[in-house]
């Protein structure tokens, strides 16, 4: 279980303090919980802030009862939390069997590599000996990205945004990932998304605007809110954006 | 042999014994063991020069060269030439490479001169390994020089590799190539310390057809200084590429001078160089995989130089 109480995050442009979140407070212990909300709401800030990317300016996060506010990103991840990269970093001469190797923390052997890549729809052998280098495609960099949060089998894993930046055909064979994932998960899942296909797998939904918890619920209480309101416009705009892009 | 010896051996020709096929082993500036085969042929030089001649008959096909250096003695200055000449058709592996252990003050030294006489369509591998270690004070220098004469539709490839444990290194590469030659070289350095690594690589491509690809991946860390150099001059309807990627790390620099003379209208030259330190957010992504700053950083070194 995560819980973050009170968290606010701000950062000084020139001389003047810019709030990006203010006075949020979540508990996530369900299987599948989406963030959703506008652009620029401040949900990524609120994933990096529980990877330990950023810290809080006040205000505690918690994982499992402890308090990890002030814990590095290394603690945190030995902890169990994993954070999927919305933009997948890329490494020259680091083959995507080392990366997954690292992820799972042990030299693992070729069939356990493979069975990560077959999970997240990677045909194994055309990619276990690929660098992780800009060879890859987007949507092949987000897979593999996946595929070392699964090599991992942490408690809690956060992904921010997977649709962003991949074409139509990449983004249904991610759902059908996410979909797979949902029904093996140990722990929770905590995904930042735009997609109503993601919404709509999740147990509980956060609309977060402007900084704070707009709301928050079952999916079935959530989700008709926002289908419909100015958020869900904001919504389908970005879905047709992810979807002209090929 | 002793075991340092051997040691030495391993990291610089991954040799754990005699090797197979024909070898050549220098130790502390003399001839420690030798074998030709039937078709490649190790003698001594004619020039009373240091060194020796490694023939490979014509048509030679899969057979390779072992020609290790192995340098313990402290103070020890060995400057030696040889001369490979490689017959038409042929399409052989050469492995050389030099290992110094310096438990003395003085400085040990070895200067290789190794010139490539690659015939018509002959293919070489040439894979040149170097390594020094020591607990004394005294310093490892190593002064490669490569000439490289390609005759028509040949094709080298070079890789160069120098890890650890030499202070200093001053390292010429020159190529000359005719019509249809191809030259692919790959070097990797790390320094570290004080040490310093001038690499210098000049391509001359003359004929119709050919073509170089150089590229160097180099991490300089801790006070060390690199200098990457290379010049490739297109003299006639040829491609060439040079590139020159670094990672600086602590208070290393590095210099990157390319210097691309296109000679001729359908010459294709490109050059590349990226320096800086490794990226933020790759640390951060090995981070979030539970691995300290440390040893992110070391990965990331490690599969860059791999």
């Amino acid at each position: 279980m995560l819980e973050l109480q009170n968290v606010c995050f701000s950062v000084k442009n020139g001389g003047e303090e810019k709030i990006i979140l203010n006075d949020v407070s979540l508990k996530i212990g369900e299987r599948f919980v989406a963030i959703t909300g506008p652009n620029g709401s401040g949900k990524s800030t609120l994933a990096k802030l529980i990877a330990g990317i950023l810290t809080p300016t006040s205000g505690k996060i918690l994982f499992d009862g402890e308090d990890v506010t002030q814990l590095s990103v290394t603690e945190r991840a030995r902890r169990g939390i994993s954070f999927a990269f919305q933009q997948p970093v890329r490494f020259k001469g680091i083959t995507v069997k080392d990366l997954v190797s690292l992820a799972a923390g042990k030299k693992i052997g070729m069939n356990e590599a493979c069975s990560y890549l077959s999970e997240v729809g990677l045909c194994a052998r055309d990619y276990i000996d690929r660098e992780v280098d800009a060879s890859l495609s987007g949507g092949e960099l987000k897979r593999i990205e996946i595929a070392t949060i699964l090599a991992r089998g942490t408690r809690f894993s956060v992904f921010d945004e997977p649709e962003a930046g991949i074409d139509l055909w990449s983004f249904q064979n991610l759902i059908a990932v996410f979909e797979k994932m949902y029904r093996k998960v140990q722990g929770s899942i905590l995904i930042i998304s735009h997609q109503e296909r993601i919404l709509n797998i999740a147990d509980k939904i956060v609309v977060i605007a402007g900084g704070r918890v707009d709301r928050e619920g079952a999916r079935e209480e959530v989700l008709p809110h926002i289908l419909g309101s100015s958020a869900c416009r904001a919504l389908t705009d970005k879905m047709e954006e992810a979807n002209g892009r090929d | 042999m002793d075991e340092i010896e051997k040691m030495l051996l391993l990291q610089v020709a991954d040799l754990h014994k005699i090797p197979e096929g024909a070898y050549n082993i220098r130790k502390d500036g003399a001839g420690e063991g030798r074998r030709s085969t039937a078709n490649i042929e190790i003698a001594e030089r004619s020039d009373g020069n240091p060194g020796i001649d490694i023939i490979v008959k014509p048509g030679t096909k899969r057979e390779s060269v072992h020609i290790p250096v192995v340098i313990t003695r402290s103070g020890l200055q060995d400057t030696v030439y040889n001369d490979f000449y490689i017959g038409e058709d042929a399409d052989v592996l050469i492995i050389a490479g030099c290992g110094i252990h310096n438990c003395g003050k003085q400085q040990s030294e070895h200067s290789g001169v190794h010139t490539f006489h690659i015939g018509r369509n002959a293919r070489v591998r040439y894979v040149e390994k170097h390594y020094g270690e020591g607990d004394g004070n005294g310093e490892n220098v190593m002064n490669p020089t490569t000439q490289i004469l390609m005759e028509e539709g040949a094709q080298m490839e070079m890789e160069t590799t120098q890890i650890k444990g030499i202070d200093s290194t001053e390292r010429v590469t020159r190529a000359e190539l005719k019509a249809g030659a191809t030259l692919v070289i790959r070097e990797k350095i790390y320094t570290h310390g004080k040490q310093f690594a001038k690499t210098d690589f000049s391509v001359d491509l003359n004929g119709d057809g050919s073509s170089a690809d150089v590229v160097s991946r180099s991490v300089a860390a801790q006070t060390s200084y690199q200098e990457f150099i290379s010049r490739i001059n297109g003299n006639g309807r040829c491609k060439g590429h040079t590139e020159c990627d670094a990672i600086i790390m602590d208070a290393a620099r590095v210099t990157a001078v390319p210097e691309l003379s296109a000679n001729n209208v359908d010459a294709e030259l490109i050059h590349e160089a990226a320096i800086g330190k490794i990226a933020g957010e790759q640390l951060l992504k090995l981070m979030t995989l539970g691995l300290s700053e440390q040893e992110a950083e070391e990965q990331i070194i490690k599969g860059f130089l791999s």
